[in-house]
């Protein structure tokens, strides 16, 4: 018996569902195309060149035509880009970063369940390792594990987030900005003040399932006309509690999650401005504590947990931008200091509890610089110097440190409807250690070259395509972890191919007032991937490179705005993720089976709608079915799940203060599922919020 | 004519709405197949035999730890079928079924003991139907040996949440009532155990603190229930058999670094160490005059684990110059993980838990190391229970 026939008819059918759902999204835009009014092209008034004066006049004339459309950074990137912000970020039922980004097409969001659970990203199945997080710029390092929990990071003080595959397309940027397979860029809120006004309070308070109690405050202030200053504080305290449901379809059963409490406090000091010769600069200080429970895998006879974690986390950073003619200069620095602490009572060794405490630092200097050499062309050098190290008190720990040289030499050309940027990137690692042998110094150079080009005389439709080779370096863990016998490990490659097209179209006196697609279809492979390979004893593994992947899928986008009547508006998106992710290491026992946890079909549908005070957002997952082991086999078959939420919303003003009402209900239809397999998540579950805005 | 063309819009646009909400409900409705027990799989592997001495064997299968699953085999001589995954269908309302990590499996009168590790328990099933009869709960148990209508489980921590008390317990259960009678402290992280005239020798490893293992047998007098001795051996021991000439064949894992895995034999009339193999044996079967055993060693020029298998003959206790396996069948084994032999025909079971996250395999050798046959297994196949005519 190789495959669960009975599970694959259901699926089809919900795909065919969905392709026609998908369908229909498109169809309604193609049949309205007919009438839409041509762009006039400047083709026909010039075959020779064009002098800047005609061109602009030309220019002028489209943005007249195309008025109603914006063309954000989302159609003119090279490489795919997902935003969320603003607006669109308040109206999701998100209490974290981690919550918003499964609205994102290719992604699948690791999560342990709960407010206390861990929460990874994991972009186009490369794995959470090849996935850069960047807040206001700068990366959030993790020389430990390489992954950043996301559910960490509250969407409170969070004004945009951005996911580039590939990397962010714009030339000027920091080294490690094109050092990552794919990159998701955290935006702090932006001092933004009323005219006439040099100080702005925003007061939140949230409540509801999981015991939630989560109060938090920004203060923006104008310090002078070119400083100003924001502070954020937020408390989060929940009990984590939840109810879920465990069935075999005999057997049905429901228990309470009992180790998911957490109880963290942020506190953010920044400080930006512009400097007389109009160069910027910013200086931010970030503290987090927290003390949480951390909830295990829920088997057979075990429902509760006694392992803690507690982490302080604070990072200093700044930043500087100049433009002095043809040349601009973007400088940062960072200083981070990492502490966890975890607690094991069920492992009791001679000198009590296993406890064990590790200690990270992280010194980084970025320096970017871009000449404008004419209006087409731009060269830039990027170059970053990065030190980690890391203490613990495991037995015969190597305390090992980390010196990293980043430099990149990029260049773009951009034409008015063509656009091409090609960039190498040098890294040198090198790691010394105190004990043992360390991995010594590796040398990689690796290219990336991406397109954009606008292939008809409407701006509306773009294609863009890239190719990235990027690679992960092993982790202090994979390397130094004292249970893992030392091996040489070399760095995890990955090759990413991407083709894909952007359209937006605005429309005017109709019900439809904008619609956008954009669709890629891509090709990656992993090699060389970093595993863990057992010994004959459990207690020892070693680390080998050993797996294979190869994923070919497609994202696609779709979004809509309608104005149905006088204040009435409607949003509606469509995401949709194919991944075909094999395990393409003809040795492997496993080979052409779908990797874990990686489901073939997964999409979201969001909707919303206002009405004059009120707003509704409706949102809509679905993850289809996956295994939860290498071997596509009926005993690690992973249901499929989808979960309805919705949230209501009120605004209104008092004397000029805004005051907004929040109510949600996730999980509206108390479906019963686990992300990962044994970490069950949560029933139905509430959260109301009061936001005060002056 | 504006109005009429935005009027025409919005009927279409209506319209559109109204097929993706048909759309929408019925894709949200049915994308779910109906919950199902895993079913135990069949497969025909040899002839049936109805009158071969060895009826059939258990296989326990570990499943890797966190994931719960641990799983039931069982090969049928008698039929010549191998049952894959039996416990779940013979067992549907338990919930979450056997567990997480079952570390050991035996048969002792009418009933069936599979410990399962990470599940805290120790699930007692009727050994004839595969029926379970009731759990034991038992914190972090790890083996489990019988004796006089009693089974005794060896189990990491006596005491739970205590930061001072590293200790671990050896607990007696009574076989009719399967409840626990006594328990009583031994060293620190006990693993396997083994009776010889009425004492019980148990194998600590002190595996929690790896820069201070323990190194000691304890000995149980099973009369007074005491410890009356522990004996000095070598750091991290794991495994304990005895021969049938009174002597006891201990295991040291020594330290995955410079201090290599060993065999100690322990004369219990002395309860002295009387010999030392300076071979590294991470599991072991003795039948007969004949100890059947694997190894690994970690070697830090190529980075690899290398495996070895090796025979000893436990009367003169000296290292046999034979293999059970000599077909090269082991070029296929990537990490043997459990072994039995069938003491009437000597065939030897050999097991293969592969990467440890997709199934292993079952080897059966006959006596002159050949490959007769061979079966996918659950995750990680590790421990037999022999059902014996």
């Amino acid at each position: 018996m190789r495959r669960n026939k009975f599970a694959h008819q259901g699926i089809s059918a919900c795909f065919f569902t969905f392709l026609a759902l998908t369908g229909v999204g498109g169809a309604v835009p193609l049949n309205l195309q007919a009438q839409t009014h041509p762009v006039k092209t400047a083709k026909q008034d010039s075959l020779e060149k064009l002098n800047a004066l005609k061109l602009e006049k030309v220019n002028a004339l489209k943005e007249v035509q195309i008025k109603t459309i914006k063309l954000s950074r989302r159609q003119t990137s090279s490489t795919p880009l997902q935003i969320l912000s603003g607006a669109e970020l308040e109206k999701l039922n998100s209490l974290s970063v981690a919550d918003a980004v499964r609205y994102f097409s290719g992604v699948q969001l690791k999560d342990y369940g709960g407010i206390g659970g861990l929460k990874t990203i994991n972009v186009r199945s490369m794995g959470s390792n090849h996935t850069a997080v960047f807040y206001d710029g700068v990366q959030l390092g993790n020389a430990q594990n390489g992954q950043v929990d996301l559910g960490k990071f509250s969407l409170d003080n969070i004004e945009e987030i951005e996911l580039y595959n590939g990397q962010k397309s714009s030339v000027l940027q920091s080294a490690k900005g094109f050092a990552s397979a794919s990159s998701l860029y955290l935006k702090a809120r932006q001092p933004n003040f009323e005219p006439g006004r040099s100080n702005r309070i925003k007061a939140a308070f949230r409540t509801g399932s999981f015991g939630l109690l989560n109060p938090s405050i920004l203060w923006q202030s104008k310090l002078s006309e070119r400083t100003y200053s924001t502070v954020s504080a937020e408390l989060k305290k929940a009990n984590g509690r939840y109810k879920y449901r465990i069935t075999n379809g005999v057997y049905d059963t429901t228990a309470v999650r009992t180790d998911g409490d957490v109880e963290t406090m942020r506190l953010e000091l920044g400080l930006n401005g512009f400097l007389a010769d109009s160069s910027k600069w910013s200086v931010k200080l970030y503290g987090y504590k927290d003390d949480q429970g951390l909830p295990g895998a829920i088997v057979a006879n075990v429902f509760r947990f006694s392992q803690r974690m507690w982490n302080r986390n604070f990072f200093a950073q700044s930043a500087y931008e100049k433009n002095i003619g043809k040349y601009s200069l973007v400088a940062s620095a960072k200083y981070s200091n990492d502490y966890m602490r975890y607690l094991n009572p069920d492992i009791v060794t001679t000198s009590g509890f296993l406890n064990n405490t590790y200690h990270q630092q992280e010194f980084y200097f970025s320096l970017a610089n871009k000449l404008k050499i004419n209006k087409y062309w731009d060269v830039v050098w990027s170059a970053d110097y990065q030190l980690n190290d890391m203490n613990a008190n495991l037995d015969r720990f190597a305390y090992p440190t980390r010196n990293t040289l980043l430099n990149v030499l990029a260049t773009r050309l951009h034409f008015d409807r063509f656009d091409i940027q090609a960039n190498l990137l040098s890294t040198v690692v090198s790691d010394k250690v105190k004990s043992g042998p360390s991995a010594g110094t590796k040398n990689e150079l690796t290219p990336t070259v991406m397109v954009s080009w606008q292939p008809f005389d409407q701006k509306e439709f773009r294609i863009r395509s890239f190719y990235k080779s990027i690679f992960r370096m092993p982790t202090f863990n994979d390397l130094y972890y004292t249970f893992y016998q030392f091996t040489v490990l070399r760095p995890e490659y990955t090759k990413q191919y991407d083709l894909g097209f952007t359209y937006i179209k605005g429309y005017e006196n109709r019900a439809l007032t904008q619609f956008s697609i954009q669709a890629d279809a891509y090709f990656n492979q992993v090699k060389d991937k970093i595993v863990a390979v057992p010994g004959t004893s459990q207690a020892m593994w070693s680390m080998r490179n050993l797996g294979k992947v190869e994923i070919k899928g497609i994202d696609v986008n779709i979004q809509s705005a309608w104005e149905l009547a006088q204040a009435f508006n409607l949003s509606l998106g469509l995401s949709y993720t194919y991944q075909q992710a094999i395990d393409a290491d003809p040795k492997s026992t496993t080979y052409k089976n779908q990797i874990p946890y990686i489901p073939l079909h997964n999409g979201t549908f969001l909707a919303g709608a206002s009405y004059k005070k009120f707003a509704l957002n409706y949102s809509y997952m679905y993850t289809g079915e996956r295994y939860d082991q290498s071997a596509n086999i009926p005993k690690n078959y992973v249901q499929p799940f989808y979960t309805h939420d919705l949230a209501m919303h009120y605004n209104t003003q008092i004397q000029k203060r805004k005051i907004r009402l929040t109510a949600e209900v996730n999980n509206l239809l108390n479906q019963a599922y686990a992300v990962i397999t044994n970490y069950p998540m949560p029933g139905r579950s509430y959260r109301f919020s009061l936001t005060y805005d002056y | 004519m504006m109005t009429k063309l935005v009027n025409k819009m919005k009927a279409n646009n209506s319209r559109y709405t109204c097929l993706l909400l048909i759309l929408l409900t019925s894709f949200l409705g049915a994308c779910r197949k109906d919950l199902q027990v895993i079913p135990e799989e069949q497969e025909g592997v040899i002839p049936a035999d109805p009158s071969r001495r060895l009826q059939g064997f258990y296989l326990v299968n570990e499943g890797n730890m966190g994931m719960n699953k641990a799983s039931l085999d069982y090969m049928d001589f008698s039929t010549g079928v191998y049952r894959r995954n039996t416990y779940n269908q013979m067992n549907p309302a338990q919930i979450n079924g056997l567990g997480d990590v079952a570390n050991d499996v035996g048969i002792y009168g009418s009933k069936l003991y599979i410990v399962v590790n990470i599940s805290n328990k120790v699930e007692v099933l009727d050994a004839k139907s595969g029926k379970r009869i009731q759990q034991i709960n038992v914190t972090n148990p790890r083996y489990i040996t019988f004796k006089d209508g009693k089974a005794y489980v060896s189990a990491y921590l006596g005491k739970v949440g205590v930061p001072n008390a590293p200790n671990g317990v050896v607990i007696q259960i009574d076989t009719a009532s399967l409840k626990e009678e006594k328990r009583i402290e031994v060293g620190r992280q006990p693993e396997e155990m083994a009776i010889v005239a009425g004492k019980l020798y148990v194998a600590n490893s002190g595996g929690y603190t790896p820069l201070n293992y323990d190194t000691r047998v304890s000995v149980i007098d099973l009369n007074t229930f005491t410890v009356v001795r522990n004996i000095e051996v070598a750091i991290n021991l794991h495994r304990v058999k005895a021969d049938k000439y009174g002597d006891l064949y201990v295991t040291s894992r020594g330290n995955y670094l410079d201090i290599h895995s060993k065999i100690f034999v322990i004369d219990t009339q002395t309860d002295l160490v009387k010999t030392r193999f300076d071979i590294g044996a991470s599991n072991m079967v003795i039948d007969d005059d004949v100890a059947y055993l694997y190894g690994s060693e970690w070697s830090s020029n190529t980075g690899k684990f290398s495996l070895s298998y090796g025979m000893l003959d436990v009367k003169d206790e000296k290292i046999l110059n034979k293999k059970f396996i000599t077909d090269g069948t082991e070029a296929n084994i990537m990490i043997p993980y459990g072994i039995a032999v069938d003491k009437y025909t000597k065939e030897v079971f050999v097991t293969d838990a592969r990467d440890y996250v997709s199934p292993g395999v079952l080897y059966c050798f006959d006596p002159a190391g050949k490959k007769k046959w061979s079966v996918v297994t659950g995750d990680i196949p590790a421990h037999f229970a022999m059902v014996y005519k």
